[in-house]
């Protein structure tokens, strides 16, 4: 079926602006990425997943200039030992980087998997993403798959010692970058994974995660302080038995971050936690669109979402749990709740489920308010200021998704963070 | 100390007058309870002068050792040393007693001009003042006031009283839902406090939490006035007739 016009239209001035990178085993899934692409069309305005997210600025030919925003602070992270994997604009940076090798770990760059024999990157490239293509369309991951000039596979076979941490560093104005990352997590193996930076003034990331029974995988990620940038990341994830999957996302600032996590548990007894606390102000705009697919027995997922919002900002989330025919004993969890700091933000949610099993367990709620009054006149009889009363509730209110960050030092790392875009903002 | 004179409230919302003509002196060092059916006033009196939103006061004044509280904002009433332990303890999901109990006393201290506690004097304090509560650390880690029982948020209330330390503690039925050794726990936590530089406004129905804490005056309230005032027998005249008889003979 031909697409409308002005979705063709788009979508040829967007895919006449990039070129397939050249060569490698990675060229037949490139290939059928954008043949799914050109089937898709690129998101517009019209299109239902995107009723609450304008997608023009993701899709258009040219990035948006954003401006490089520089501060004294320490950037995240800086204060543990771990493993660094910098791109600057969406360019890995040797020199910045550390040394790739760590016990429990093998980590490739992208073109390298094309030119070595490294079999489960390359069976896994774009395989996930297009696993996530049904029953919702996901254009810009298989623009992402299909154009990635950059990224890294990360194959863990043990439990390193450290955590593997991608700084994405943003350094040009006009960068545009599209990284795709890949990740299997073998039996009984055990990981943790950081992200942080604003990467570019447009990024459009894809991670397809692969984690076999019994594996683990934690991620936490931060998004950068840069206001002006925009994102769009993709996160696939696949479970295998008894594996688990826990994915924790700060966001503060951003004029437009769109955050799809799409997650399938196809082994029994798998865990799979994503979480995400976001602050914004003004013309921020940040949607969490998250897809949970139960296709085994007795497994458990939650999502929780905490949204802080001000002076007009926007929050955006759409989230939903499908329990496959056969997925009895499911448990499944989500709550998306925004806080409003003033009648000027807003907050559009929509929770969905979708369950054909018939012994499970799920629940989903929403809910969209001002500081409780009362906890405020509480604290302030006690003597605690109002300003640092209001930071009091707010960071009580995040607490619920900072919680699932399983390492407390890490969770700790957030809440400072959080703590610092309070007191910048009173 | 407080003295409250003339004072006339009403709703903010709704052209409602709660309170209509309060007098009350509270001198340093002693305790006076109000008692009066429901409806006459007591817990709005509680909250105008702690500063809650939603009243309006259209005359008289309160005043602290000479300073007007009804100028102030919530905080700066406490930190000039009022407290009111209340008669619905606000559950806070997501805030730690401990870190709530932190800020309160450092956030007063600060607005006083005095140096902070350190955590370790901090810890030790609170922990010793814990103990004669029966207060548990378990309690002290977990969010204020929630999955707290009745008893134990009462507790948690003389808790941040005896931390705080302020001069004038108005309690508003601070005997609501509680068992006869809550209450006796709670007196008890009160009385520890009773001080020469300290005065208490105890709010009540009941005659009972006054065995336990004694008062040395008993006034009632009525329609929004204080309509009598007297001993610690006004207190079991109550009890024993009801407000019936006190309430025909003012009128």
């Amino acid at each position: 079926m031909a697409l409308p016009e002005l979705k063709q239209t788009a979508t040829d001035a967007r895919l006449s602006a990039l070129e397939l990178p050249k060569g490698g085993c990675l060229t037949a899934a490139r290939q059928a990425a954008l043949a799914r692409v050109q089937t898709m069309g690129l998101p517009s305005r019209r299109d239902e997943y995107w009723k609450y997210t304008r997608p023009d600025t993701l899709v258009q030919a040219e990035a948006v200039p954003a401006a490089v925003f520089h501060n004294d602070e320490e950037p995240m992270f800086s204060n543990r030992d771990r493993l660094r994997i910098v791109f600057v604009d969406g360019v890995f940076d040797a020199e910045q980087s550390d040394d790739l090798t760590l016990e429990g770990v093998r980590i490739d760059r992208l073109e390298d998997i094309c030119c070595t024999d490294i079999h489960w990157a390359r069976d896994l490239y774009g395989v996930l993403e297009a696993r996530g293509q049904t029953p919702v369309e996901r254009p810009l991951a298989a623009l992402n798959t299909a154009f990635a000039t950059d990224g890294v596979a990360i194959h863990v076979t043990g439990t390193p010692s450290k955590p593997i941490s991608l700084v994405y560093i943003h350094a040009n104005e006009a960068s545009d970058a599209i990284l795709h990352h890949v990740i299997r997590v073998e039996p009984g193996a055990e990981a943790t994974i950081l992200e942080n930076g604003p990467a570019a003034s447009r990024f459009n990331k894809c991670m397809e995660i692969d984690i076999a029974d019994t594996g683990k995988l934690h991620l936490v990620r931060a998004q950068g302080r840069d206001h002006e940038r925009r994102a769009a990341t993709h996160m696939f994830a696949r479970l295998g038995t008894e594996s688990v999957f826990k994915s924790f996302t700060l966001t503060v600032n951003g004029v437009l971050t769109r955050n799809e996590a799409v997650i399938e548990l196809t082994g029994d007894d798998a865990v799979a936690h994503i979480a995400g606390a976001c602050v914004g102000d003004g013309d921020f705009h940040h949607d969490d669109t998250v897809f949970i697919t139960h296709d085994a027995v007795n497994c458990e997922s939650r999502q929780v979402f905490k949204k802080v919002l001000r002076n007009g900002a926007t929050g955006v989330f759409q989230g939903k749990i499908l329990v496959k025919e056969g997925a009895q004993k499911t448990d499944g969890y989500q709550i998306s709740q925004s806080l409003l700091l003033d009648d000027d933000s807003q907050f559009l949610a929509k929770p969905e489920l979708e369950i054909y099993a018939d012994d499970v367990a799920c629940s989903h709620g929403s809910t969209s308010g001002a500081i409780d009054e009362t906890a405020l006149f509480y604290l302030r009889s006690r003597g605690v200021p109002a300003d640092v009363a209001t930071d009091l509730l707010t960071l009580a209110f995040l607490a619920e998704a900072v919680e699932e960050i399983e390492d407390d030092s890490l969770a700790g790392d957030i809440v400072e963070r959080l703590e610092g875009w309070l007191s910048r903002r009173r | 100390m407080l003295e409250i004179k003339n004072l006339h409230v009403k709703l903010e919302e709704e052209d409602k007058q709660i309170l209509k003509g309060v007098d009350l002196t509270v001198e340093a060092g002693k305790v006076h309870a109000i008692m009066g059916p429901n409806g006459s006033g007591k817990s709005t009196l509680s909250y105008v002068l702690s500063g809650r939103d939603g009243y309006e006061v259209t005359d008289g004044a309160a005043t602290l050792d000479g300073e007007d509280l009804l100028d102030l904002e919530p905080e700066e009433r406490a930190a000039a040393g009022l407290f009111l332990a209340f008669q619905y303890p606000v559950e806070i999901p997501g805030v730690g007693n401990m870190t709530f109990l932190r800020t309160a006393v450092n956030a007063q201290r600060k607005a006083r001009g005095e140096d902070e506690l350190s955590a370790a004097d901090f810890l030790k304090e609170v922990r010793a003042k814990a103990k004669t509560l029966k207060i548990d650390a378990e309690m002290l880690k977990r969010p204020v006031n929630v999955g707290f029982s009745g008893g134990e948020k009462k507790r948690n209330e003389i808790l941040q009283m005896a931390m705080l330390e302020p001069k004038m503690c108005i309690l508003d039925e601070t005997d609501s839902g509680l068992d006869v050794d809550a209450m006796k726990l709670v007196s008890e936590g009160v009385n520890a406090l009773r001080d020469a530089g300290r005065s208490f406004l105890v709010i009540t129905h009941y005659q009972r939490l006054l065995d336990h804490i004694k008062p040395d005056v008993v006034h009632i309230m009525a329609n929004g006035r204080i309509v009598k005032s007297g001993g610690p027998e006004l207190a079991l005249e109550v009890e024993h007739n009801g407000y019936a008889d006190i309430l025909a003979e003012v009128v």
